[in-house]
């Protein structure tokens, strides 16, 4: 546990360094290259403003309404049986189809479970280790020109449930 | 898509609310989610323009290309149908890099031209190439996740980054898993 620490602890300034050497080595202008990367990442910030805005508004209505803890209890006794907290069920829900959606709820759940917790740790790995899976098969097979995509949604949605259940397993074991 | 999303989160909204005789706290819960939009974008605005800047460097320091082309011999064989086509391979890998640095901006418009490449070669068929493609792309194999460690660190985490080996554990799992259920499909209907 300790070493995971020291070990995640380290990736972050060793990869801004090893970035910046890489990018000496080649002879670039470092800190202007660096500044315009950075003004993507506002851009970036700023086009996701409005779509928060409007989802993070339907989110905490959602929960004011009382509908998460609805649908909580609902689906409880599937989620605890697999050792997931039923505060998760939104997230989970809204993960294949919008990942502005799935980002609201899970910075929502994160931060009134707090960051630490059990719940809070799970819904950042579970954002982290899955995909917005219904937009980018829809994506990929529209740029290749596909229609028949029962195969891969399989697969995909495969790869989503298996997502969240090894992140669930995964903070479990680890925390 | 996200219009119905949207309006289907504010009517069950609405019609919970009345049920439970909350209407007024939906309100203003409606104003204090916008309120936690800009909160949030705030937070996570510093860590993502200097990821975005770390990730500028990366790429002009050939970073991006010396990983697309070490991926090369494992492309070669999730790809075998076109492991000749070395042009392809190279779009897969640069792909498969971008979005193992957390470059999504430059990985989407990338395996786009590789989906349309295997589709055209498949005659607009779901080929098992353009299935493990998309697999590769669902399963979010990202090495940093900044934006999330961002939301972390907002909500006051004591190591933002102490989930990595987690989300590597799980990103492996879900790309295996994909993978698995693609051959499995495979043995019981063929691949045209």
């Amino acid at each position: 546990m300790e070493l995971i620490a020291r070990l995640s602890s380290v990736v972050l300034p060793m990869v801004i360094l090893l970035a910046a050497a890489a990018a000496l080595c080649r002879k670039t202008d470092v800190f202007a290259a660096f500044t315009a990367g950075a003004r993507d990442g506002l851009g970036t910030v700023l086009q996701l403003i409005p779509t928060l805005c409007g989802l993070l508004c339907a989110v905490h209505m959602l929960r004011a309404s009382g509908l998460f803890d609805a649908l909580a209890a609902l689906a409880a006794p599937l989620l605890n049986a697999v050792g997931i907290p039923s505060e998760l069920a939104m997230l989970m829900l809204v993960r294949p189809f919008s990942g502005s959606g799935a980002l609201a709820a899970g910075a929502e759940l994160i931060t009134a479970a707090g960051a630490d917790s059990l719940a809070g740790r799970m819904a950042a790995v579970m954002l982290a280790s899955s995909e917005t899976t219904l937009y980018t098969v829809s994506v990929y097979f529209g740029a290749a020109g596909v229609r028949r995509s029962g195969k891969v949604l399989a697969a995909a949605f495969a790869a989503e449930l298996t997502a969240f259940f090894v992140a669930a397993a995964a903070v479990q074991l680890l925390w | 898509m996200l219009s119905w999303i949207w309006i289907a989160m504010i009517a069950l909204a609405f019609g919970c609310g009345a049920v439970t005789g909350r209407l007024d706290a939906v309100g203003t819960a409606a104003i204090e989610g916008a309120q936690a939009a800009i909160e949030l974008c705030l937070t996570i605005a510093g860590p993502i323009c200097l990821w975005s800047g770390v990730m500028a460097l990366m790429r002009a320091g050939g970073l991006t290309a010396h990983l697309t082309r070490l991926l090369q011999p494992l492309l070669r064989r999730l790809f075998p149908a076109v492991r000749e086509d070395r042009r392809l391979l190279e779009t897969i890998g640069a792909n498969l890099a971008a979005n193992l640095l957390g470059l999504g901006n430059a990985a989407t418009p990338l395996g786009m031209a590789a989906a349309a490449a295997l589709g055209k070669q498949s005659n607009q068929n779901a080929s098992r190439e353009l299935c493990t493609l998309v697999v590769m792309n669902t399963a979010s194999l990202q090495l940093i996740p900044a934006t999330i460690a961002a939301v972390r660190a907002g909500a006051g985490a004591s190591a933002p980054f102490d989930i990595l080996p987690a989300v590597w554990i799980a990103s492996a799992a879900a790309l295996a898993a994909g993978l698995f259920t693609l051959m499995v499909i495979g043995k019981v209907r063929r691949w045209n």
